[in-house]
């Protein structure tokens, strides 16, 4: 008996969770972690719509958002780690060589 | 009036919820990594109420387990410690919450307020059949009408092995490595 607007209320509160970590956090894993919040999110409100309008394709697409997921958070591990290597930081406001 | 689903939903929404703030409030990554563990779990119990058993079993391997065991991992590994905050940092912290909290209550009032969906409750539609989120079903769809992006997707997989194994492994030859190494 959970109304629609419930869960997209709810993925609305993680996604904006999401952007506020993306925004004021200053480690590189946590503000990765936030886009993975984010991400999730978007996960429940497909899955909503799914069950709402009894298609299918929706949990299809949650499908390809967990792969994509995957592959960015393995892409975006190594690329930490290789600017751990360069730079011997975390914190993003010390990584600003392309700052004028 | 509260139906014992609405008590599930409120129950996994709080702990999504909670885990999503706590990830905020944290200041050593680990603990954010655990809340958002918390988080993982609790939508995959959300996945469970409205029908979806494959999604909420894969989000429980595939997230909760994989990527976020490769997350505590990278933490470990570069011993990431308590962040420190700048003056841009605290700029970000004043402009970012208010905006982004009066663009959520809009939403989510625009959402309440116009959506109408108040009569159409999830789960409870009558022409809704017993194997709707049956893993068989998705397969079928997964592997007939979205076999190309299935197979795209793959790809995806395969160069994103390739390109963290090159981005990863430290090139012996260049010279950054070579005063990364001497730093060591």
């Amino acid at each position: 008996m959970v109304p629609l607007s419930y869960y997209l209320v709810l993925s609305g509160i993680l996604f904006a969770c999401g952007v506020i970590g993306f925004l004021i956090k200053r480690n590189i894993i946590t503000i990765f972690m936030s886009i993975e919040l984010m991400l999730n999110g978007v996960n429940l409100s497909f899955v909503a719509f799914a069950a709402h309008w009894h298609a299918l394709a929706g949990q299809v697409f949650v499908f390809f958002v967990m792969v994509v997921a995957a592959a960015e958070a393995a892409v975006g591990l190594a690329i930490i780690i290789a600017v751990y290597r360069t730079r011997e930081t975390l914190n993003v406001d010390q990584v600003n060589l392309l700052k004028l | 009036m509260l139906s014992v689903h609405l008590i599930l939903f409120l129950a996994f929404g709080a702990v999504a919820v909670a885990g999503a703030v706590n990830l905020l409030a944290q200041t050593h990554p680990i603990n954010s990594a655990l809340s958002l563990i918390a988080v993982m779990a609790a939508l995959a119990g959300e996945y469970l109420l409205l029908g979806a058993e494959f999604v909420a079993a894969v989000q429980v391997i595939v997230y909760a387990g994989a990527v976020m065991v490769l997350f505590v991992f990278v933490i470990m590994l570069l011993n990431a410690g308590v962040e420190e905050h700048t003056k841009g940092s605290r700029v970000a912290l004043l402009i970012g919450i208010p905006g982004t909290l009066i663009g959520s209550i809009l939403v989510a009032w625009a959402f309440l307020q116009h959506s109408g969906t108040e009569a159409v409750a999830v789960g409870v539609m009558p022409g809704r059949t017993s194997g709707w989120g049956d893993p068989a079903v998705i397969g079928q769809l997964l592997f007939h009408e979205f076999l190309l992006p299935f197979e795209v997707t793959s790809i995806l997989i395969l160069i994103a092995i390739m390109g963290a194994v090159v981005l990863a492994s430290r090139p012996p030859t260049s010279p950054v490595a070579r005063s990364a190494r001497g730093v060591d």
